[in-house]
């Protein structure tokens, strides 16, 4: 037992370290440098050379990696050279509106996509099922490019009650707050939903011609209770394992959902350093949302003992 | 017995379609049979015959896109069209089901307590603690051992025997009036299914119970029922005291059956014989008997007409031994012969099987 914790650790630590070199040497092969950025267009290249020595950006790709590995492992992920604020200042600044709306989308997309499975899953073959389950491949279809120009047409343009864009954060007030996440949250929620819906109506049906449904009925439980009693959560492994992967790629930022409302999270601050070539402040967001994911898988592995007892006693063997 | 009272449960022309893209199962099709207060009646036939889709009918538990119509009368009221609600509050209640492989028939994620339990605190009311109690009694009653620690368990903890024990316990749970019993040893241990048959038997004379005893194994249902009911292809072939058609088989299908049931004493020795042919297509039964193609004694008649459900000793003997057999065994001399209407009639269910008992060592 602790030998696999221990190996999973280690496994974990190498992931985020391979995803920051990676994100370092994509960021090396596109064009432009920061100091080219800070300096503007009309630089002369030795001017240029001289700001990438003050920032340290001269030397080698994997000198640059390794000194940024050596403060990173004590929690500092550096300074950006461009806004000339600390890494984890910007992400810690960026990640309440994110995590808000990573969150508020997963947990109203499970709401609704865990009614809508069981009805369909209940109905199975019927036209409430057919209706339901074609619904949900269009809005599987829809990204969210699409339904979130829709929703501000409708929501915020013609009904007013939603902000067109920008974010009011809680501190301004639960209420206004909330008016501000709705409209993006259900741009992202459509897809989420329908992929919910899909999965965990496919493994309910499957669920529900087991023997022990048939063993619940047979002792005259109602349908109500063998559902969600005995059928609802032997379905869900691998709805938790989907669960799971979203929120480490929502977290990750949800760019093009941020950019749209304009939205001051984690997405828009990698899509800006990117822009920028700020390349200490993208590698932080990136390793950060690496450790995020990790821990994400971590937390389902242990939801799976929870879920699945049999799975408990192999981890203890 | 033969003066009946009201059996507990009678099924009268029950048939049952499973939708299929090959078209209907007739699973089961025009199967009349009843259970009396107290009595074992043993279902036995192939694999295929239709007993599961017979036990899942009278449970509600049909896959969707099958189509049910006859009656199954318990105690005098039709199952098949008495509203939902009350239909909930007679199964597990009044009739309990025990299914074929308890690996598969206990929810892997519910501890035994409450799988155990859930069903006595619906019918019966009763509280947690109160039911803890009951289910204690029961583990015990079942021969499980140590049922404080077992509640505690998940199915994966616990071995094939015990599962199946434990479900017992749960059909045993409400003092049901029925049970149900589909192959519940056919996926143990051999050496577990005979324990398992036994204390099936054992609890159905202690608690005065009735019992439907379903196997494709003759030598199964042989010294533990009072009554055998022979199905095969969906149809019933014969029915009777379980002593008289041990005795003397009427039904080709029966005869061919109990042939190719090794018993005790052949099993060692002789190969053990099996009916050739196979079932025929369950979405088009051939007309008439439907044992005929397979049929050593087959005649024209078995097709057109084909045989009609018909006293084996003439109806003056009484309606207790029925076959549906055209060209059926002779019957047995005199001596024998008058067995099965007056050992029907004296028969208490502990009478002891003269020819099978012979059947049950296996
Ligand atoms: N869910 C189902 N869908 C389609 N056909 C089915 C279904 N269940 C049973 N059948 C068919 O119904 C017929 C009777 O099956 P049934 O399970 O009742 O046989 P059985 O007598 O219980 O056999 P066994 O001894 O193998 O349990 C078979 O032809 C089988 O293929
Ligand atoms: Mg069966």
């Amino acid at each position: 037992m602790v030998l696999t914790v221990l190996q999973r650790l280690g496994r974990s630590v190498l992931v985020v370290l391979l995803v920051a070199l990676g994100s370092v040497l994509l960021l090396s092969l596109a064009p432009g440098s920061a100091a080219s950025v800070i300096l503007g267009e009309n630089a002369t290249p030795e001017m240029i050379d001289e700001l990438n020595k003050e920032l340290g950006l001269d030397r080698p790709i994997w000198s640059q990696y390794l000194h940024w590995l050596a403060d990173a492992v004590t929690g500092d992920f550096g300074t950006s050279p461009i806004t000339h604020q600390p890494v984890t200042d910007a992400i810690i600044e960026r990640l309440p509106v994110t995590i808000e709306l990573a969150v508020l989308a997963l947990a109203f997309s499970l709401f609704v996509a865990v009614i809508l499975a069981i009805i369909s899953a209940s109905l199975a073959g019927t036209w409430v099922d057919r209706a339901i389950t074609g619904l949900s491949s269009v809005f599987l279809s829809v990204p969210a490019f699409v339904a979130g120009p829709v929703l501000v047409y409708y929501g915020a343009v013609q009904l007013g009650w939603f902000p067109v864009t920008g974010w009011n954060r809680i501190s301004e007030g639960l209420g206004p707050n909330l008016q501000s996440a709705i409209l993006p949250v259900l741009a992202i929620s459509l897809t989420e939903i329908a992929s919910f819906h899909r999965l965990l109506r496919t493994d309910l049906v499957a669920t529900l011609r087991e023997d022990f449904v048939g063993a619940a009925r047979a002792k005259g439980m109602g349908r109500g209770y063998v559902m969600l009693r005995h059928a609802l959560r032997p379905s869900s492994f691998s709805l938790i394992t989907l669960v799971g992967i979203n929120l480490g790629r929502l977290i990750g930022g949800t760019v093009i959902v941020e950019a749209l409302f304009t939205l001051p999270g984690l997405g828009q601050l990698v899509v800006s350093s990117i822009n920028s070539r700020d390349v200490i402040t993208v590698q932080g967001v990136v390793v950060f949302v690496a450790i995020v994911y990790v821990v994400v898988n971590m937390l389902v592995d242990l939801s799976y003992g929870w879920l699945d007892p049999r799975t408990r006693k192999v981890a203890r063997a | 017995m033969n003066a009946q009272p009201e059996p507990v449960l009678a099924v009268r022309n029950l048939r049952a379609y499973i939708g299929t893209p090959r078209g209907a199962v007739r699973a089961v099709d025009d199967v009349s049979l009843h259970v009396g207060r107290a009595q074992a009646l043993g279902v036995v036939g192939e694999s295929g015959s239709g007993k599961s889709v017979m036990a899942r009918a009278i449970m509600g538990l049909l896959p969707p896109r099958s189509a049910c119509s006859g009656e199954v009368l318990f105690k005098g009221r039709d199952l098949l069209t008495l509203p939902r609600k009350e239909r909930q509050e007679i199964w597990g209640k009044q009739i309990a089901m025990v299914f074929q492989d308890p690996g598969r028939s206990l929810n892997p994620v519910v501890r035994i307590e409450r799988q155990l339990t859930e069903g006595m605190r619906k019918h019966l009311g009763i509280g947690k603690s109160e039911a803890h109690g009951r289910a204690v009694d029961l583990l015990r009653e079942v021969g499980v051992p140590d049922p404080e620690r077992r509640l505690r368990n998940y199915p994966h903890e616990l071995s094939g025997g015990m599962r199946q024990r434990v479900m017992i316990a749960t059909a045993l749970a409400c003092e049901p009036d029925l049970l149900i019993a589909d192959e519940p040893t056919t996926a143990l241990d051999v050496t577990v299914q005979r324990q398992i048959l036994d204390l099936l038997r054992r609890v159905q004379r202690d608690r005065g119970m009735a019992m439907m005893l379903i196997s494709h194994d003759l030598a199964v249902v042989a010294g533990r029922t009072d009554r055998v009911a022979v199905m095969y292809a969906g149809r019933l072939a014969e029915t009777g005291t379980t002593r008289a058609i041990f005795a003397a088989p009427r039904h080709r299908y029966t005869h061919a059956l109990l042939d190719a049931t090794p018993s005790l004493d052949h099993q060692r020795h002789a190969p053990m014989r099996v009916i050739p042919g196979s079932l025929p297509d369950p979405t088009s039964p051939p007309p008439g008997c439907r044992f005929a193609p397979r049929c050593a004694h087959t005649t024209d008649a078995c097709v057109d007409p084909g045989p009609r459900m018909t006293s084996a000793d003439g109806v003056a003997a009484g309606m207790d031994h029925l076959i549906a057999c055209v060209n059926p065994v002779a019957a047995p001399a005199a001596a024998d012969g008058a067995a099965p209407a007056s050992v029907g009639a004296g028969a208490s269910p502990n009478t002891g099987l003269a020819k099978g008992g012979d059947l049950v060592g296996r």
